[in-house]
C-alpha cells in the first residue's frame, strides 16, 4: 500500500530501541514499515482507531481490550517506540542470552508477558481481576448461547481456584501462580519476521 | 405432529417419483425399441394409429402425449429430486443425521430404490459413464470443496496437506497393488490372471479417500483445527492425484510391458500434470477476477462469470489432460478472494449458494446412485479378493498415516499426536471417485467386474461400517482425554485468552504467523495483484467490508428493537449484583460440574481467527455466526458502555475505556467523561436519556446505523478543536463521495462531545467509530456500497442544528429528534 521503504535513520532512536527491545535492525525495519502503513495520514503517531481499521483485529473477542493495551492510562496516541516495546513482549524468550544485572527486566521475560495478559483482563488497573472482569472476559470468549449461571458457574471457579487470599479476585501473583505449568514462552510469543 | 405428516408426506413423494421414475423408464434407453408409446412424427398430428387403425381420416387430438421427446430432461429431474426427498428425509428426524453419515443414508435409499429396479427389471439410467460423471457430475463437487477451503489454514498446512495427499496415495497404491498381486500368486484363488499393472489401477481407485462424513463428525467433536484442515486438504487433493495415477496406470496396464523408461516418464508426466492442473487454475482465476472487476453494471450475472470461468478451467485441463481437478480448485481458490471483493454482496451470497447447492446435489446424486448400481449390476465375487483388498486397505492406510506423520511431525509446528493419526488413519472412507473411477475402467480389462464389486464392497464397507463408527470413537478418546485432563479452568480459560492475544498481535503486526514466503505474496498481493484485479484496491477490506460481509446491517437493526442487547441485558444485571451482593457463600462444585465446565469451554469458546467465512462441515454453507455474535457484541456493549452513569462508579469512566470498544472510542472517553455531565443545555440527564428514547428511536431507526457511516468516510484528521455542530456537519454532509480530508470534518466527532444526547450520540459516536475504522481508504467503496446498500438512514443524534436539505439527499429520512 504505497509503503515507501523506511531506512533506519526514518527510525527514531534506532539504536537505543534496538538495544533496549532486542530486536535486530531488520526486525525494527519491518515493524517501522508496518507502524507506517497503519498511520494512515503520517502523523508519526498511532491512535486506537488505526488499528481498528485490521478487519481480523476486529473479529478477535478480544481484539478491542488487545488495542488498549497498547495504550497506557491516559494516553491516547502511540509513537512508534512504545509501539515496539510493547511488541518486545512478544519475542520468544532467548534461553541463552544472559543478562547482566537485573536493573533491566527483559521485555519479554515471562514475568512481562504474564504482567500483558494480565492487563487484558484488568481494565480498571487495580492490579486484581475481579469476579466482574472475569465475567466481562468469559462473556466476550464464549458463544452466546452459553447461559448466564454456566458463565457464573465458571467464573466462580476460576476464583475459587487460584485465589489464595480469599480475597475474590485474582492478583498478579495468584495469576501467575496458576498458569505456572504453562509454557507461557511457547504460547506468548511470535516470531518476528524481517 | 408436523413431524409425522412431513415424514409421510415425503414418502408420499418418494413413492410416486418411485413409480414416474419405473413408467418412465419403460420407455427409456434408447437401444430397447420402444414399447407402449408410439413416437409421433413431428408433422401429422396424428395420435398413435395403433389406436385408430381404420380411420384414413385423422381427427383433431384432443390429448396426446409425447414422452420420448422430454424423456431425458424429464428423468433427469426425477431423480435428482428423488435424491433431494431423501435428504429432506434424513433431516427431519434430526438424531439420524447426528449418528449416521448422510452418506449412509443416502447409500441405503440407493439401495431401496436399486432393489425396487431390480425387481422389475429396469436398468439404472448410465449415469456412471466416463464422460457424464467426469464432465457433469464431479466438477460441482469439487468446485464446492475449492471454493469453501478456508485458506488460511490451508496455506499454513499446505505442506502437510500435499504431503499426506501425495506421497499418501502413493504409498498406499503402490502397497496394495503389491500385496494384491502377492495375493494373486497363490494358486488357490483362482486370480492368476491378473496382472501387476492391473493391480496397481485397481490399488489407485480404492486408495482415493473421501472423508466427508468424517469432517462432519470432527467438527461436532471439536477435532483441532490441524486435522480438520489436513483431512479436508487431503481428499482434496487426493482426488487429483488418484485421478492422475489413473490414468497413469491404466494407460500402462494397456501396455504388455513396462519399460524402465516408461516409470520415468511416468514420474515427469505426474508432475506436468500437477503444475499444469495448478498453472491453468491459477490463469483462470486471475481473468475470472479480472472481469468481474468491470462488472459493476451487470450485477445480475455476476454469479454466471464465477461458474463459467471454474467450468471452463476444468475442460480446458481435460482437453490437455492434465490434472482438471486441480485446476478447478485452483482456479476457485484463486479467483474467491479476489472475487469476492469485487461483486456485490448479493452476487456473493448467490454464488455460495449455488455452489453449494450444486455440489451438495452432485454429491447426493452419485452416493444415491452408488447405492442403486450396486444392486443391479452383474457382480463377480471372489470373496478372496475381497477380503483381501479389504484388509490391505486398512493396513496400509494405517501404515502409511503412521509413517508418514512421523516423517513429517518435526516439521511442523503442532504435530500431530496419536489421537490425530488414528482421526487421520481411521477416517479414510472411500467415495464417489473411488466409485466413478471404478466404471470407467476399460472393457479391455478381463476382470473388471470384480473390481467393480471389490471396489463397492469396499466402499459400502467403509462408509457404513466406519462412517457410524467412527463418532463414538472419537468421542470415546476424545472422553478419555477430558478425564485425564489436569488444566484447571483457570488454565483453559487463560490459555485460550493468550491464543487470542497472540492472534491478535500478529494481525496487528500485518503478519501470517512465522511463513516467510505467504508473508512475501501478500506484499506481492497488495501492491501488484489487487491494484489489477480489484475495482477499487486501496486497501485492504476492512471492517466496513466486514459489517457487509456478515450481513450485520439486519443484525444490528434486530439488535436495536429487541428490548436489550444480546449480551447487553445480562451483564448488566449480573454487575448490578456483583456490586450489591455481600460475599456470596461458596460454591462446591462436584466432579461432574468440572466436566461440565470444561465441556462448556471446549465447545464454545471461540476458535483462533474465527474468519468471516469459518469452515464447516461439507454439507451445509459455511456460518458467520461467531463473527457476528462477536462483532454484535462489540456494538452492544460500545452502546452500552456510552451510557455513562447508569452502571458507573466514579472511576468509571477510565474502566470504560477499553471496555469492548472498537478503536478509537477509548480515545473520546478520555476526551469527554469531564464534559459529559456538564455538557447539560437544555438536555435530560443521562440516564434519563437512556431509555427511552432509545426505544423510539431505535424502533423508527430503519437500518444498521453501523452502516451508516461508510457512507460518510471522511477524514480522520484529529482536529482536537471542538467545533460547532454545524461546521461538522455540514463538512461531512458535503463529502459523500468525496474524499475531502479536512481537519473539521473529523471534529464532529469532537462535536458531539459536548452536546451528547445518550443514546443517540451513542450511536453516533459508534457510527464515527466505525466509520473511523472503516476510513481506511474506504472512500472508494462508496460509489459500490451506494449501489448496493439500501438507504442509510442518519443516524438520528439530536444534533439540533442539523439542516436536512444539505444531507445527502441518498441519505434522507425522517428524523427523530428528541430535542424537537
Amino acid at each position: 500500500m504505497g509503503s515507501s521503504r523506511s531506512r533506519m535513520d526514518d527510525i527514531p532512536h534506532a539504536q537505543q530501541l534496538i538495544h533496549e527491545t532486542d530486536f535486530s535492525a531488520a526486525h525494527l525495519l519491518r515493524l517501522h514499515q508496518r507502524f507506517k502503513l497503519l498511520d494512515k495520514y503520517q502523523t508519526g503517531e498511532l491512535r486506537p482507531r488505526d488499528f481498528g481499521a485490521i478487519p481480523a483485529l476486529a473479529l478477535n473477542p478480544i481484539g478491542d481490550r488487545i488495542i488498549g493495551a497498547f495504550f497506557s492510562p491516559g494516553q491516547e496516541t502511540l509513537d512508534f517506540p512504545s509501539f515496539v516495546r510493547i511488541l518486545a513482549h512478544f519475542r520468544p524468550t532467548d534461553p541463552n542470552r544472559s543478562r547482566d544485572g537485573t536493573q533491566q527486566e527483559l521485555a519479554n521475560s515471562r514475568t512481562r508477558k504474564l504482567k500483558f495478559a494480565f492487563q487484558l483482563y484488568d481494565q480498571d488497573g487495580d492490579g486484581k481481576i475481579s469476579r466482574a472482569e472475569l465475567l466481562q472476559v468469559l462473556r466476550a470468549m464464549l458463544e452466546t448461547q452459553v447461559v448466564e449461571e454456566q458463565l457464573q458457574s465458571i467464573a466462580e471457579r476460576a476464583i475459587q481456584e487460584a485465589d489464595l487470599d480469599k480475597d475474590d479476585a485474582i492478583s498478579f501473583d495468584e495469576f501467575r501462580r496458576s498458569l505456572e505449568k504453562v509454557n507461557i514462552d511457547h504460547k506468548m510469543s511470535i516470531r518476528f519476521l524481517k | 405432529m408436523d413431524l409425522s405428516i412431513s415424514s409421510r408426506r415425503g414418502l408420499l413423494f418418494i413413492m410416486s417419483t418411485l413409480l414416474c421414475l419405473m413408467c418412465g423408464s419403460r420407455g427409456e434407453i434408447p437401444a430397447k425399441p420402444s414399447g407402449s408409446v408410439t413416437i409421433l412424427p413431428p408433422v401429422k398430428p396424428d395420435v398413435d394409429p395403433q389406436a385408430y387403425p381404420d380411420t384414413e381420416k385423422s381427427n383433431l387430438p384432443v390429448f396426446t402425449m409425447d414422452y420420448p421427446r422430454i424423456q431425458i430432461p424429464f428423468e433427469i429431474t426425477l431423480w435428482v429430486l428423488l435424491a433431494s426427498f431423501a435428504k429432506i428425509g434424513f433431516h427431519v428426524y434430526h438424531k439420524i443425521t447426528v449418528w449416521v453419515p448422510e452418506s449412509c443414508l443416502l447409500v441405503s435409499i440407493g439401495l431401496i430404490v436399486g432393489a425396487i429396479m431390480h425387481s422389475v427389471k429396469e436398468e439404472p439410467p448410465a449415469v456412471l459413464s466416463s464422460n457424464v460423471f467426469f464432465l457433469y457430475m464431479l466438477p460441482p463437487i469439487v468446485l464446492d470443496s475449492g471454493y469453501f477451503m478456508p485458506t488460511r489454514p490451508f496455506f499454513e498446512n499446505v505442506g502437510t496437506v500435499l504431503w499426506f495427499a501425495v506421497v499418501g496415495t502413493l504409498w498406499n497404491s503402490i502397497g496394495i497393488g503389491m500385496s494384491l498381486f502377492a495375493i494373486c500368486q497363490i494358486e488357490a484363488f483362482g486370480l492368476q490372471d491378473i496382472n501387476l499393472q492391473e493391480n496397481l489401477l485397481f490399488a489407485t481407485i480404492i486408495s482415493a479417500v473421501d472423508p466427508v462424513a468424517v469432517l462432519s463428525v470432527f467438527e461436532d467433536v471439536s477435532v483441532n483445527e490441524q486435522l480438520y484442515i489436513v483431512v479436508f486438504g487431503e481428499c482434496l487433493f487426493n482426488d487429483a492425484v488418484t485421478v492422475v495415477l489413473y490414468n497413469m496406470f491404466s494407460f500402462v496396464a494397456n501396455m504388455p510391458e513396462v519399460a524402465p523408461v516408461d516409470v520415468f516418464l511416468g514420474v515427469g508426466r505426474f508432475f506436468v500434470v500437477g503444475l499444469g492442473g495448478l498453472g491453468f487454475g491459477v490463469l483462470f482465476g486471475f481473468v475470472a477476477a479480472f472481469t468481474t472487476r468491470f462488472t459493476s453494471r451487470v450485477r445480475e450475472i455476476e454469479p454466471l462469470f464465477i461458474f463459467m470461468y471454474s467450468y471452463l478451467a476444468y475442460l480446458v485441463a481435460e482437453l490437455f489432460a492434465i490434472s482438471s481437478i486441480m485446476a478447478i480448485i485452483t482456479c476457485a481458490l484463486t479467483m474467491k478472494y479476489y472475487v469476492e471483493e469485487n461483486v456485490s454482496q448479493r452476487s456473493c451470497t448467490t454464488i455460495r449458494h449455488v455452489v453449494k447447492m450444486l455440489g451438495s446435489i452432485s454429491e447426493t446424486l452419485i452416493f444415491f446412485f452408488l447405492g442403486v448400481v450396486t444392486i443391479t449390476t452383474d457382480h463377480e465375487w471372489n470373496v478372496a479378493y475381497i477380503l483381501f483388498t479389504l484388509l490391505f486397505a486398512f493396513i496400509w492406510r494405517g501404515l502409511g498415516v503412521l509413517v508418514l506423520t512421523q516423517i513429517i511431525n518435526p516439521f511442523r509446528t503442532i504435530p500431530f499426536n496419536m489421537k490425530d493419526q488414528f482421526g487421520l488413519a481411521y477416517g479414510g472412507l472411500r467415495g464417489a471417485i473411488s466409485f466413478a473411477l471404478a466404471f470407467t475402467l476399460p472393457d479391455s480389462i478381463s476382470r473388471k467386474p470384480l473390481f467393480v464389486t471389490a471396489t463397492i464392497v469396499i466402499i459400502l464397507f467403509t462408509v457404513f461400517i466406519q462412517g457410524i463408527s467412527i463418532r463414538p470413537l472419537i468421542e470415546f478418546i476424545n472422553v478419555r482425554r477430558t478425564n485425564r485432563n489436569l488444566d484447571t479452568i483457570n488454565v483453559e480459560v487463560h490459555c485460550r485468552l493468550m491464543e487470542h492475544t497472540m492472534a491478535g498481535i500478529e494481525d496487528l503486526c500485518g503478519q501470517w504467523s512465522h511463513f516467510y514466503w505467504k508473508d512475501k505474496f501478500m506484499k506481492f498481493n497488495t501492491r501488484i495483484l489487487r491494484r489489477i484485479l480489484i475495482r477499487d484496491s486501496r486497501s485492504e477490506s476492512s471492517i466496513v467490508a466486514l459489517y457487509k460481509k456478515l450481513e450485520l446491517q439486519s443484525a444490528m437493526e434486530i439488535l436495536d428493537t429487541v428490548s436489550g442487547d444480546i449480551s447487553a441485558a445480562p451483564s448488566i444485571v449480573s454487575l448490578y449484583e456483583e456490586k450489591k451482593s455481600a460475599a456470596k457463600p461458596k460454591k462446591k462444585f462436584m466432579a461432574g460440574d468440572l466436566r461440565n465446565m470444561h465441556d462448556i469451554l471446549s465447545k464454545n469458546m471461540y476458535r483462533i481467527r474465527q474468519r468471516t467465512v469459518a469452515f464447516t462441515g461439507k454439507h451445509s454453507l459455511p456460518s458467520d455466526g461467531h463473527a457476528r455474535e462477536i462483532l454484535i457484541r462489540r456494538h452492544a456493549s460500545i452502546r452500552r458502555s456510552l451510557r455513562p452513569g447508569s452502571f458507573q462508579t466514579t472511576g468509571g469512566s477510565k474502566s470504560q475505556k477499553y471496555f469492548s470498544l472498537p478503536a478509537g472510542k477509548s480515545l473520546d472517553s478520555n476526551f469527554f467523561p469531564p464534559k459529559r455531565l456538564s455538557s447539560s443545555d437544555d438536555h435530560e440527564t443521562m440516564s434519563e436519556v437512556a431509555y427511552a428514547p432509545r426505544r423510539s428511536r431505535f424502533s423508527s431507526s430503519s437500518s444498521s446505523r453501523a452502516m451508516m457511516p461508510m457512507r460518510r468516510l471522511d477524514t480522520l484528521k484529529e482536529a482536537p478543536s471542538v467545533d460547532a455542530l454545524n461546521e461538522s456537519h455540514d463538512e461531512s454532509s458535503s463529502a459523500p463521495r468525496g474524499v475531502s480530508r479536512t481537519n473539521s470534518s473529523y471534529s464532529d466527532s469532537h462535536v458531539s462531545a459536548p452536546r451528547r444526547h445518550l443514546s443517540p450520540s451513542a450511536d453516533r459516536d459508534n457510527d464515527r467509530n466505525v466509520r473511523q475504522e472503516a476510513a481506511a481508504g474506504e472512500e472508494e467503496e462508496q460509489p459500490q456500497q451506494q449501489q448496493q446498500q439500501p438507504l442509510h438512514p442518519r443516524p438520528a443524534w439530536a444534533a439540533e442544528p442539523r439542516d436536512n436539505p444539505t444531507r445527502n439527499p441518498l441519505l434522507r429520512r425522517p428524523q427523530w429528534n428528541p430535542k424537537k
